[in-house]
């Protein structure tokens, strides 16, 4: 096999990952010599940005770091900014954060399966061209999609960097009755959303698996809710991992690698590890609703899901998920009497961890005692699934070389798509490259 | 009630862009200084150009302009103007997007599903930096004025036979 003649193949941009980045492979024969995925750059210019800032603004500034998921940057800030002021918020206003959160889940995980995975499976080049032949599942996507909006709108103001939310709670509250018409339009997504898992779950898929080391949030046993995490829980994994979001820093660590801007996460003792729906619905299928766990079920999946190419189904039941959480939580919504809890600065260091689209979101604030941001970090999931990106194509890619350079490339591209990675916060353009020596 | 988007009577203008890439911004800096000098009969909406959103609001519109920054290796502060509704946008101008499901694809996927609007007109600004930032380059600074005339002209002209010229305001 090293008799192979040498090959270097590149390719401009690889299409359908939100923002731009690049991947290179080398191989040698059959064997794989090295993957380098430069999809990430740390947000550095927000966390000097935030320097000298009011803790007030973080959950606008954060917003702003990412056009796809800007609520769960400022859940995380919230989150974080309570936690340092010692302030618990709970109720109906934790609820409609729940409310809006899932909102900001079926926008995503919709425009992920129907606009830039979906194509891969279905053999087209892009949305476009699948919108050609399949038109009606296509305008399902659209409206699925827009039914996501319509909860963010509601609850956050706006589509985009919604403005409503603030530290403590919210700005503005809805009454209960601008609700009726969104649940009557989330019944319907509901059932779209069940039709997108049986779509999807008809899908080709490979048959490919690894062992990963998943890590989610996920509420103790006894927690009084016991829900699938949006905003609150403890930190575990599959491999013993068990940790207040505030040990986060003495447990996983950022190294910096040559090849790009970007820093590694990586679990200390332990590598690389794996954020986002495949982690989170392996490590909390018991706390899915019935009809998601049944959608789940029926979609062939069992509690722990270990291919990746099956992001897509689990994905879907997470929209269907978010999608009945929604219902559940407009149906059981009477307006507070107040939008916001009081909140007293104080000199303190907070921590959160949310469960944004792509997985666990980090930030931890130092403040004084006026509430002034002395220093800022943030690690988003995209950056945390990097390594496991890149042993996934060291796997995969040696099962698939007799494949025309093309299709092969197509497959890299598929599997860099399983992870859905989020670089919109991040870099320019994904150049990919596979080089054969 | 909330939810709904909005349905303009008149015009739509959309500016597309990230507040924190720098020339990325060109298309939302556009927008704002062109809301101050439209009538209410004109809608301005910024935008962060996720494709499917893009979608949903012209939906309905019957004449919409939109800018944003292109990336074709032209001298930075070119303006350029398209005619989408008659041809796709060249993809050596708007490559390279930072969403992966953006503005030429969502010209293409209204097109493919017959959702144009009647007259979709698309100005280019050529940016020259995308790093982490809030300041435009000097060059877009500068092509800024012709850019906000050139779309308020737009607005006033009726006549959309206009749509054949791509005309280079600065190069």
């Amino acid at each position: 096999m090293s008799k192979q003649p040498a090959r270097t193949i590149k390719v401009d941009i690889l299409a359908r990952v939100e923002g731009e980045g690049g991947l290179y492979i080398k191989l040698k024969g059959d064997q794989v010599q090295d993957v380098k995925l430069k999809i990430y750059e740390p947000p550095r210019f927000f966390e000097a940005l935030l320097r000298g800032r009011n803790f007030a603004e973080a959950p606008d500034i954060t917003a702003r770091i990412c056009g796809i998921c800007p609520v769960a940057y400022q859940m995380s800030a919230v989150h974080a900014m309570e936690d340092a002021f010692g302030v618990k918020v709970d109720g109906q206003l934790r609820a409609l954060r729940r409310l809006l959160y899932c909102g900001e889940w079926i926008e995503s995980h919709t425009l992920h399966v129907y606009m830039l995975h979906a194509p891969d499976f279905l053999g087209y080049q892009d949305a476009i061209q699948m919108a050609k032949d399949h038109p009606g599942v296509v305008q399902r996507g659209l409206q699925l999609k827009k039914a996501g909006n319509e909860i963010v709108t509601l609850l956050g103001g706006r589509e985009i960097h919604p403005l409503n939310v603030r530290v403590g709670g919210f700005y503005k509250l809805p009454l209960r009755s601008e609700f009726a018409a969104l649940a009557e339009r989330l019944k319907w997504a509901r059932d779209a959303a069940l039709e997108t898992v049986r779509f999807v779950a008809s899908l080709p898929f490979p048959d490919f698996e690894r062992d990963y080391i998943f890590v989610a949030l996920r509420q103790p046993d006894g927690h009084p809710f016991n829900e699938y995490p949006f905003n609150d829980g403890r930190l575990v994994s599959n491999g013993g991992l068990d940790i207040p979001v505030s040990e986060y820093e003495a447990n996983f660590t950022e190294e910096h690698v040559q090849h790009s801007n970007a820093l590694h996460s990586v679990l200390k003792q332990q590598g690389a590890y794996f954020v986002g729906p495949l982690a989170r619905y392996s490590l909390n299928f018991d706390r899915l609703s019935p009809l998601a766990q049944e959608a789940a079920r029926e979609a062939g999946l069992g509690p722990v899901c270990r291919n990746p190419f099956k992001s897509i189904i689990v994905r879907s039941v997470e929209i269907v998920y978010a999608c009945d959480e929604a219902l559940r939580i407009i149906e059981h919504y009477e307006r507070p009497e107040k939008p916001a809890i009081e909140i007293h600065p104080r000199s303190a260091t907070g921590y959160a961890c949310t469960e944004a689209p792509r997985g666990i979101l980090y930030h931890r604030y130092r403040l004084d005692e006026e509430g002034s941001i002395l220093d800022a970090k943030i690690v988003p999931p995209t950056s945390q699934n990097q390594k496991t990106i890149e042993q996934d194509l060291g796997q995969f890619v040696p099962r698939f070389l007799n494949l025309p350079q093309e299709d092969l490339l197509w497959q890299c591209e598929q599997a860099v798509r399983n992870y859905d990675p989020c670089i919109s916060c991040a870099t320019h353009f994904l150049r990919l490259e596979i080089d054969r020596v | 009630m909330a939810s709904e988007y909005p349905r303009p009577p008149g015009a739509l203008v959309i500016g597309i862009g990230n507040a924190y890439r720098s020339d990325d911004a060109a298309g939302l800096i556009a927008a704002r200084r062109i809301k101050e000098r439209v009538s209410e009969h004109c809608s301005v909406i910024e935008n962060a150009g996720e494709g499917t959103s893009l979608m949903e609001l012209w939906k309905n519109a019957d004449r919409v302009v939109v800018i944003d920054a292109a990336r074709s290796g032209a001298a930075p502060g070119t303006v350029r103007r398209f005619d989408a509704a008659l041809h796709p946008l060249p993809a050596s101008v708007f490559r390279g997007s930072t969403h992966a499901f953006s503005l030429p694809e969502a010209i293409e996927l209204s097109r493919a599903l017959q959702q144009l609007p009647r007259q979709l007109i698309v100005y280019g600004v050529e940016a020259h930096n995308f790093e982490a930032g809030s300041n435009l380059s000097p060059a877009l600074e500068s092509a800024m004025p012709q850019l906000v005339e050139c779309v308020l002209q737009e607005l006033l002209d009726t006549n959309a036979s206009r749509a054949q010229k791509v005309p280079v305001v600065r190069s």
